[in-house]
């Protein structure tokens, strides 16, 4: 694992709010809460940070940094908003880290926020029909019409659906039952964390039984719409070591932050590549943090759909080469189980709310590396791993340590 | 018969059997459905259309059942892995949208419909795929 060489950065403080709906509350209600009680738990104020980075996916033209600082304190510092699909919350994270390590600040805070309500389904875009219908092609592709439902799906159910039915094709061993056991694991998890979305245990049967979304994928596996905030205070190691030994016992060292987009790769016109981007993230996370695959205590991944999940427990090293099929019918990723995974219970009943969701996982590992996660701490836990991915592509992860104060 | 028009414009329609035609680049020889500036694998800039095969294998696919207003469910989502090379994304038809009729690694060949006319009476032609053996 790396060593303390002296320009670490640090996770001071973190918080995230009960992940839900709602609908009489504000984007800034829910972001000044995740800010203002991060600071709180890193025994900090808003004087002390030198910058803030925000994300808001659906808000990306609202400066909602600025909008934020009204409510929490506009002290003239260096605000980044940020949107990089469902990676923003990480990239709001990653912002602040790179500032520090550029000995640009000292300290900063990181927020994710959204609201999606009861949005339905993402990923339909396209033309409405508008008057006189005559056809004529537009766009890259000279298309006369609307696409969605005539030349396959873009519809995010079916486009996670099409990423988990590839590596079936590729791979033994993996099929329907596989991808439904996932979510029975996450719904399972979930009845431990109270902030997540949905706390409710299903049998694998009432998995595989619930209303078709996009085959294999059904209702109970599929992340749901949420609202929700979450923040992290980012320290320097060099102004750790001026704070109090609390503070420094209950910050966690960001062992590696990594940020990838999606290289060229042949299929990837038609059916977005979220393995390559994601497995090279992963691989210069391990280098970086000098953290093998099977030191880890537990992972929080990007299960948008139970379909994505198990791709990723091999894009991210965790079962063996083509074997996700089997970890999981192993049971593997259970929290009492090898390597535990999203046992926060995931996106899928945590809930997803996109500007959020990086930051929350990482809130997630820090409070199980702190010993502070209540009914769901997976003991001793000293290493974690964070990962997500947002269509586009882009996938951020980071590996978090215990501090050995 | 009307006018027609293909639903995109690399469906080609209007030069004997209907099939896919995509972009080339020169440089590296990657293929693109849609206008590119620039070729994302070699950052070259020289293009040549090119004929894809007309067959393939399915290499996955999704049953598509909730979706958005005006779509009929359910339908098969289907990418498919065209002879010659080349991969494409369109709808599975005349098999039954079930998971014990569509299975991963059938061959399947491209075929075309019609999904419309507009005002003027021109007609839209789309394609899909088909299972190879289907008459």
């Amino acid at each position: 694992m790396s060593t303390d060489s002296g320009d670490n950065v640090w996770m001071l403080g973190t918080h995230m709010t009960k992940f839900g709906r709602y609908a009489d509350t504000d984007l800034m209600d829910l972001a000044s809460d995740a800010a203002m009680s991060a600071l709180r738990d890193g025994g900090v104020t808003i004087h002390d940070m030198d910058i803030l980075a925000a994300g808001s996916l659906f808000n990306a033209q609202a400066g909602v940094g600025q909008q934020l600082q009204k409510q929490i304190g506009q002290t003239g510092i260096p605000v980044y908003n940020v949107a990089n699909a469902c990676a923003t919350g990480a990239t709001a994270v990653r912002t602040v880290y790179m500032a520090i390590k550029a000995g640009e600040a000292d300290m900063g805070l990181a927020v994710g926020v959204e609201q999606m309500g009861k949005g339905g389904l993402l990923g339909a875009g396209g033309k409405g029909d508008r008057g006189r219908k005559v056809y004529e092609p537009s766009g890259r592709y000279g298309s006369v019409m609307q696409v969605e439902g005539l030349l396959g799906t873009g519809l995010m159910p079916g486009v996670f659906a099409q990423a988990g039915m590839e590596y079936a094709y590729e791979n033994d061993g993996v099929g329907f039952e596989q991808f439904a056991k996932v979510a029975e694991k996450n719904h399972a998890h979930s009845t431990l964390n109270p902030l997540a979305h949905y706390q409710k245990q299903f049998s694998l049967d009432e998995v595989m039984t619930a209303e078709m979304m996009s085959y294999p994928n059904t209702l109970l596996m599929c992340c749901p719409n949420t609202d929700g905030s979450a923040a992290a205070v980012l320290v320097s190691e060099q102004r750790l070591r001026s704070l109090s030994k609390e503070q420094q016992r209950r910050a966690v060292k960001i062992s590696a932050s990594v940020l990838t987009s999606d290289p060229w790769t042949d299929r990837a016109q038609v059916q977005p590549d979220v393995n390559t981007l994601t497995r090279n993230a992963a691989d210069k996370a391990y280098e970086q943090s000098g953290v093998d695959p099977q030191d880890l205590d537990l992972v929080e991944l990007h299960d948008c759909f139970a379909t994505a999940e198990l791709i990723h427990y091999d894009n991210l090293r965790l079962c063996k080469p083509g074997g996700a099929g089997q970890w999981i019918d192993e049971r593997g990723p259970w929290r009492d189980g090898q390597i535990p995974v999203n046992v926060s219970g995931g996106l899928i009943s945590k809930g997803h709310p996109i500007g959020a969701t990086g930051i929350a996982n990482l809130f997630e590992v820090a409070t199980h590396l702190r010993g502070e996660a209540g009914d769901r701490q997976i003991e001793g836990a000293k290493v974690g791993l964070t990962h997500v991915i947002g269509l586009g592509s882009a996938c951020a992860v980071h590996v978090l340590e215990k501090s050995g104060v | 018969m009307g006018k027609q028009v293909p639903i995109v414009d690399y469906l080609v329609i209007d030069d004997g059997e209907p099939h896919l035609a995509a972009w080339e680049s020169v440089d590296s020889g990657a293929i693109y459905f849609d206008r590119r500036n620039g070729d994302a694998k070699s950052g070259g800039t020289e293009f040549k259309r090119r004929s894809l095969g007309n067959t393939g294998v399915l290499r996955s696919f999704t049953i598509v059942h909730r979706t958005v207003p005006g779509v009929p469910a359910p339908y098969v989502s289907a990418l498919v892995d065209l002879d010659g090379g080349g991969s494409v994304k369109g709808n599975l038809l005349n098999v039954p949208a079930d998971p014990e009729h569509v299975k991963l690694g059938m061959r399947v060949r491209l075929t075309t419909f019609p999904v419309g006319a507009d005002d003027d009476g021109t007609e839209a032609i789309a394609f899909g795929f088909e299972p190879e053996g289907k008459a």
